[in-house]
């Protein structure tokens, strides 16, 4: 098998997550979206740092991992905030800008 | 291990390792897209993550494949669970298109975008792979460490400076100031009084002698739920079972079971009302 397959792997994440992120309507699902397309772009970072045979791609994992974890945080915080005043975590009630 | 990471092309254990792991880390994918409910999907992600982790092991990344572990299925996804709980776990999503025909395009949309992506990784001639034996020689994580604090010092004071933005950001926007005294519970009797609707205890929840649960309504005299006897967040979830109708037709069983048993024929309230009335 040639290590390329992991990249196909990683598109084929990204693009199940990037689907995903279209379709849902719960925040919380599609935030987990978000996070598989991060994810799949990972392994791709860890494949290619594979590919040249240095880690500069798995440091850029590694800072991916850090902001994803940062970005989790706030996103979380900000659907609890949508949530209490909502009732809902649907995306679709959140439509106050709408005319 | 390095002669084989070296390679151009990968042992028959991580070819086969690849594709079954592969198939499972797909499904995870597509069941958190798919799942009606917020906790399977999560439960999904966490499986299709840790997939992932022992890729980043098969490719030689070491700490990150722990790291992707600790900090991804450990931390991230149980925080995801954190707020799927506080959320409802009871609560699907609507699966009412709002924007008419909108599934399907963005279907149309993930499949094209899909098919550009490997049709471009196709095209790439990427048969040169090093692996990462070389630079893994003195370690991978001294290796990754010597880099960190060397090349890219500067983007992980950053990250530092990211990490404490993003703690403070999440706790202003979670918390909520007091904005009045919280009343005692002595205030809280005498405005009761003073408004004079349920100075005594709220009605407890269950049917008694069939369900005794919280979120099961208490049947008032004519079989309808009320609403009083449920918790106000349970309320709010849309929570509550409501056993009325079962109720009902139990009591409408018994009383037709005690009619046969004494011989008593049903009268029909209609017939019943009409002989009222010619008297």
């Amino acid at each position: 098998m040639n290590p390329v397959n992991y990249l196909y792997l990683s598109a084929l994440l990204f693009t199940i997550g990037a689907t995903g992120v279209l379709i849902r309507r719960n925040a919380i699902v599609v935030f987990m979206c978000i996070e598989l397309m991060l994810n799949a772009c990972n392994l791709a970072f860890v494949t290619f740092s594979r590919m040249h045979g240095n880690l500069d791609g798995q440091i850029i994992a590694f800072f991916t991992m850090v902001v994803a974890a940062a970005e989790v945080v706030v996103g979380l915080a900000i659907i609890v905030s949508l949530f209490r005043s909502r009732h809902s975590a649907s995306v679709d009630d959140a439509s106050l800008m709408k005319l | 291990m390095s002669a084989q990471l070296a390679a151009y092309s990968t042992s028959t254990g991580e070819a086969f390792q690849f594709w079954v792991l592969g198939t499972v880390a797909v499904a995870g994918a597509l069941a958190t897209v798919f799942m009606k409910r917020a906790v399977h999907s999560a439960l999904s992600l966490a499986g299709t993550m840790i997939i992932l982790a022992i890729f980043y092991l098969a490719n030689g990344a070491y700490f990150l494949g722990i790291v992707q572990i600790v900090v991804y299925t450990g931390a991230i996804m149980m925080l995801f669970l954190f707020v799927v709980m506080l959320v409802g776990v009871t609560a699907a999503d609507s699966l009412k298109e709002t924007i008419k025909g909108q599934r399907w395009l963005a279907l149309l949309c993930g499949v094209g975008f899909g098919v550009l992506l490997l049709a471009g990784i196709g095209n790439a001639s990427l048969s040169e792979f090093d692996g990462t034996g070389q630079a893994n020689a003195n370690g991978n994580v001294e290796g990754l460490a010597t880099l960190i604090f060397t090349k890219y010092v500067f983007a992980f004071e950053i990250t530092g400076a990211l990490l404490i933005t993003a703690a403070i950001g999440a706790m202003v926007l979670t918390h909520r100031e007091r904005t009045e005294r919280a009343k005692t519970q002595r205030e809280l009797s005498e405005q009761r009084v003073r408004e004079g609707k349920h100075v005594p205890p709220l009605p407890a929840p269950g049917v008694y002698a069939r369900h005794n649960a919280v979120d099961i309504a208490g049947l008032l005299p004519d079989g309808t739920p009320s609403e009083l006897t449920v918790s106000k967040t349970l309320r709010d979830r849309g929570q509550i079972r409501d056993v009325s109708a079962e109720a009902l037709s139990d009591l409408k069983a018994l009383e037709q079971r005690a009619e046969e048993r004494l011989e008593r024929t049903e009268i029909e309230p209609a017939t019943f009302k009409r002989e009222e009335a010619s008297k």
